[in-house]
Parts: C-alpha cells; sequence; structure tokens
C-alpha cells in the first residue's frame, strides 16, 4: 500500500567521478546557505516583541469578585483536589459580620496559594470550580530569580477591584466544552 | 637603519599587533552573527547597537572567570600551552606585506614589518611550530578527551602541512621567490596568481581550513564526540587564548591567501587611477583588507554548510586525494615551465 507518492527508491549505485569530487555538492550547499543570509530571521526578540496568543489561552490564573466586589471563592478545595499536579493549597476562613462585601459566602480562602511551577496550566480548576471563582487567563507567568517567587498568594491571584479581568470568552469556551 | 626607521616599525608592529586582535574579537561577533543569518535568527544583538560590544563583554567574562588548574595536571605546560598557540598566532603576522611603501618626507616605507627572503618558509616554520600549542596543552591537561583531541589536531595539521607544502612548492615553481613582498609585487594589477594555480589554490584553501582546525576539520575540538578536544580542562582567559589564537590564525591565513594567491595589495587599473603613490597604496592596504575579510567569510560560510568529516575520511582526503594532487600540481607546473626546452628535447 502506498500512503503517498513522496516515498523514494535507495539506490547503492556507484559515484560518479563528478560526485566523488564532491566539489559541486559542496558548491551547491553553499549557494543554499548563501540564499538564507538573505532571508528574514524568523526570530520573535521576546520580552519586547510578543507572539500572538488566542483569547482562552491558559496561562496565568485570575480569582474572580462578583457585581459587587466580593470574592466569589468559598474555600471549598475541589479545585486543589482537580489538580493533577498539587500545585494548589488553601486554608478555609469564616467570614465575619461586616465582611459581606469582601467574601460572598460564609465561607472563603483566608490563604489561597497556587505553585507556578508545579502547574501545567491544564485547566482542571476551572471545570472543577462550582463558584465561577478561578480562571485562566491569556496573559504568561514571567521567569523570577528565585523559586519561592513562583508561588503566588491571594495577592497576585485575585483580581483587583479597579481592573477587572475579562474572562467572558473563557467562560463561554468552557461551557461550550461541558455540553 | 635609521632612526626613523626604527619608530616607523615599532609603530607598524603596535598598529598590525592591535588590528590582528581587534580583528580576532570581531571575527568572534562576525562567527556568531553569521552564523545566525545563515540560520534565519538574528544572533547577538543585546551588548550595544547591534550587539557590537558583545567581544568585549565576551572579553570581560573571560577574564573574570574563575582560572582553575587540575589537580593532576603539570602546571608549567599546562600554561605555556595557550601561551605557545597564541605566540605562534601572532607570529606569522610579521612577514605579510600588508600595503605597499609609503613615501613621507622624501622617506620611503614599506607597510610590512620585514621582507624576509624567506617569507614562506618563515609562516610554514611558525605554522608548524603552532601545533606544539595544541599537543602541550591536551598532554599536560592529563585528561582522555584533552589528549584524544590533542592527538587529532597535531595528526591533522602534520598530514595537510604536507600538502599545503607541496601546493605551495608549484607556486613557488612559477614566482620563483620565497619572499611574500616580491611574490605579491609579481601580480600586479590583475596577473593574480589564483589564474596561473587555481588548482594549488584550491589545495592551499582546504589545508588552510585543516591548518586552523576549523570546520569542516574540527575534530580537534568536536564537541560533540570529545567534550572541547584539547581544550576541555582550560577554563577563563587560557581558553581566551586558545579560542583567540584560532581567529588570529584564521586572519593570518586569509591574508596569507589573498597575497599569495589574490594579488595582494594589487587591483584592477590600479597604475591607470593616475593617483599620487601613497593615495595607491592607501587604497591598495583597503583593498587588501577587502579580500581577507572576504576569506574570512568564506571561512564562516564553509563552517555553517558543511558537516564534520568522520576521522578517516580525513585521512584519506588529506594522505590519498591532496597530496597526489599536490605532486599532480608540480609536475603539470614544471611541464608548463620547461615547455621549450621539453619540446627541443623531445623533437631534436
Amino acid at each position: 500500500m502506498q500512503l503517498t507518492n513522496r516515498s523514494k527508491v535507495v539506490s547503492n549505485k556507484k559515484m560518479s567521478f563528478a560526485e566523488k569530487m564532491y566539489l559541486p555538492a559542496i558548491v551547491k550547499g553553499m549557494a543554499i546557505t548563501l540564499s538564507h543570509l538573505f532571508r528574514k530571521p524568523a526570530t520573535i526578540s521576546y520580552p519586547e516583541e510578543k507572539r500572538p496568543i488566542a483569547p482562552v489561552y491558559r496561562g496565568k490564573h485570575v480569582l474572580k469578585r462578583d457585581a459587587n466586589g466580593a470574592e466569589n471563592c468559598t474555600a471549598c478545595g475541589l479545585c486543589a483536589v482537580a489538580c493533577p499536579a498539587e500545585a494548589i493549597t488553601m486554608t478555609a476562613a469564616e467570614r465575619k459580620p461586616g465582611e459581606e462585601h469582601l467574601y460572598r459566602e460564609e465561607k472563603y480562602a483566608a490563604v489561597y496559594e497556587i505553585n507556578m511551577l508545579r502547574c501545567i496550566y491544564c485547566g482542571l480548576c476551572e471545570e472543577a470550580c462550582p463558584k465561577e471563582a478561578i480562571f485562566l487567563t491569556p496573559e504568561l507567568v514571567p521567569t523570577y530569580l528565585n523559586r519561592s517567587e513562583f508561588i503566588y498568594g491571594k495577592d497576585k491571584l485575585v483580581e483587583p477591584i479597579d481592573k477587572r479581568v475579562d474572562v467572558t470568552q473563557r467562560q463561554k469556551h468552557l461551557t461550550e466544552k461541558k455540553q | 637603519m635609521g632612526l626613523e626607521l626604527l619608530i616607523f616599525k615599532a609603530i607598524l608592529v603596535l598598529v598590525i599587533f592591535t588590528i590582528t586582535l581587534t580583528i580576532a574579537a570581531y571575527s568572534t561577533y562576525g562567527e556568531r552573527k553569521i552564523a545566525a543569518f545563515l540560520q534565519d535568527r538574528i544572533g547577538p544583538n543585546r551588548a550595544g547597537p547591534f550587539g557590537l560590544f558583545q567581544p568585549l563583554a565576551d572579553g570581560g567574562k573571560m577574564f573574570l572567570k574563575e582560572e582553575i588548574i587540575p589537580a593532576n595536571a603539570s602546571a608549567f605546560l599546562f600554561v605555556l600551552g595557550p601561551s605557545l598557540a597564541m605566540l605562534t598566532a601572532l607570529m606569522t603576522g610579521v612577514v605579510i606585506p600588508w600595503g605597499d611603501t609609503i613615501t613621507f618626507q622624501g622617506v620611503e616605507y614599506s607597510l610590512q614589518i620585514t621582507d624576509l627572503n624567506i617569507g614562506v618558509l618563515y609562516i610554514f616554520g611558525v605554522v608548524s611550530f603552532g601545533v606544539y600549542g595544541i599537543m602541550i596543552g591536551g598532554w599536560s591537561s592529563n585528561n582522555k578527551f584533552s589528549l584524544l583531541g590533542a592527538i587529532r589536531a597535531s595528526a591533522q595539521m602534520i598530514s595537510y602541512e604536507l600538502a599545503m607544502g607541496l601546493s605551495i612548492v608549484a607556486l613557488i615553481m612559477t614566482t620563483g621567490t620565497l619572499s611574500i613582498k616580491e611574490i605579491v609585487d609579481q601580480q600586479a594589477t590583475w596577473h593574480w596568481n589564483i589564474l596561473y594555480q587555481p588548482l594549488g589554490f584550491l589545495i592551499f584553501m582546504i589545508c588552510a581550513f585543516a591548518e586552523c582546525n576549523r570546520a569542516p576539520f574540527d575534530l580537534a575540538e568536536c564537541e560533540t564526540e570529545l567534550v572541547g578536544g584539547y581544550h576541555t580542562e582550560y577554563s577563563s582567559m587560557k581558553l581566551g587564548f586558545y579560542l583567540f589564537a584560532e581567529y588570529i590564525n584564521m586572519f593570518i591565513s586569509s591574508a596569507l591567501m589573498a597575497s599569495l594567491y589574490f594579488g595582494g595589495y594589487n587591483f584592477p587599473f590600479m597604475n591607470s587611477l593616475g593617483l599620487d603613490q601613497n593615495w595607491v597604496t592607501i587604497l591598495g592596504t583597503v583593498v587588501f583588507f577587502g579580500k581577507v575579510f572576504f576569506f574570512i567569510f568564506v571561512f564562516m560560510w564553509i563552517r555553517w554548510t558543511l558537516p564534520r568529516f568522520r576521522y578517516d575520511q580525513l585521512m584519506r582526503l588529506g594522505w590519498q586525494s591532496l597530496i597526489p594532487l599536490a605532486i599532480l600540481n608540480i609536475l603539470l607546473t614544471g611541464i608548463f615551465t620547461m615547455r621549450e626546452e621539453l619540446k627541443n628535447w623531445l623533437f631534436n
């Protein structure tokens, strides 16, 4: 059976004198490399220049707030259970009276940490989340000089009230995936 | 020898020393840039505009690295190796004619440090001395990889020196002199030796690649097989000396190829421009460096085109192809120069 017509019959024929000299082949090879000298480089100078990223790219996580600015997360721990890399840890706490504007439900995550070196960006945490609290964003995690800096706490994960992160595309993508 | 001449020669030595080092340093930059362009990349571009300060950064790094002499290495020879490599690399520049004569206040100054009447022989002597730098470095490291690299390098250099010498013999038969200055002067305007000795030039160029341990003959330091070859154990500026010596050798062999086969500082129509002799000399020097840079580019171009030889292929090419070809070249040159005498001897 032949799948493509690209197959070639290998021959063991003796090389001719011109082939044995290798010089024509060397000149041909040098012409090929010289033609590359005038080609546009394929390099993307990363920090200055960025490759376009899909709007539903799975990058750095964000912990969402609701419309009133209260945190969605109830520290149920389903994301930590779903995480195949065991990158997520959290400590739950009870909401005190008067903190209703901070946390949506009676329980919240006092500590919520993701180790970005362990995370494999699979997106299972957002699929497991019953409260639509965690989402992956197209933003990339930068590099640091120290391993401890890769452990992201709530300070880096919870979206700022005045700078909401738009996750509608990712939400749509997830609901389509679940159907 | 007048005092002016002494001062002039001292300045010339200093200038050529500086130029050689600068060109060697910027060859590393050129090598990386050309390699990048040939592979559709950009190359070093962080240090300064277009990465032009990269050689300075590399040199600074070399000086600041920790200097290690292995416990089992013989310390004296370990230091002697790179020093010898650097010394022999710098010594060859003495007999290269970098330009014609310049007349200054009625006195003629030659832009060649010294015009030895055995210039070609001198270069060969120094180049064969250069193998000691590599051999001593590899031996004194007390490391199997280094020793293997050094043995490969010395065997390769000795093998290819033969073919190189034989290819030069044919050239000397046509020019009748060993002085490089005279050889260059004989190639006035466009009578370049490449037109009379194309086969000789090809052999010479291949051997020059082998002598410089450049790809495709870089078996002495092949990273994929021998870690780093003879300089595996070297660090800091001692390693820098080895790498630097390689680039200086490349520059000097380019200069040698340009002056022996491509007319040196001669260029077509140099005498019909109607310019002052000093201007022609300066222009000739510029042209000479243009030729040298072209050959340096060819060195790099070849490196990023051809894969490395296998050791048996290397030896077969040297002993079974290049040496017979060089002898054939000598024979043909001899027949050509003696054609009148041969005709008389055969038909009388």
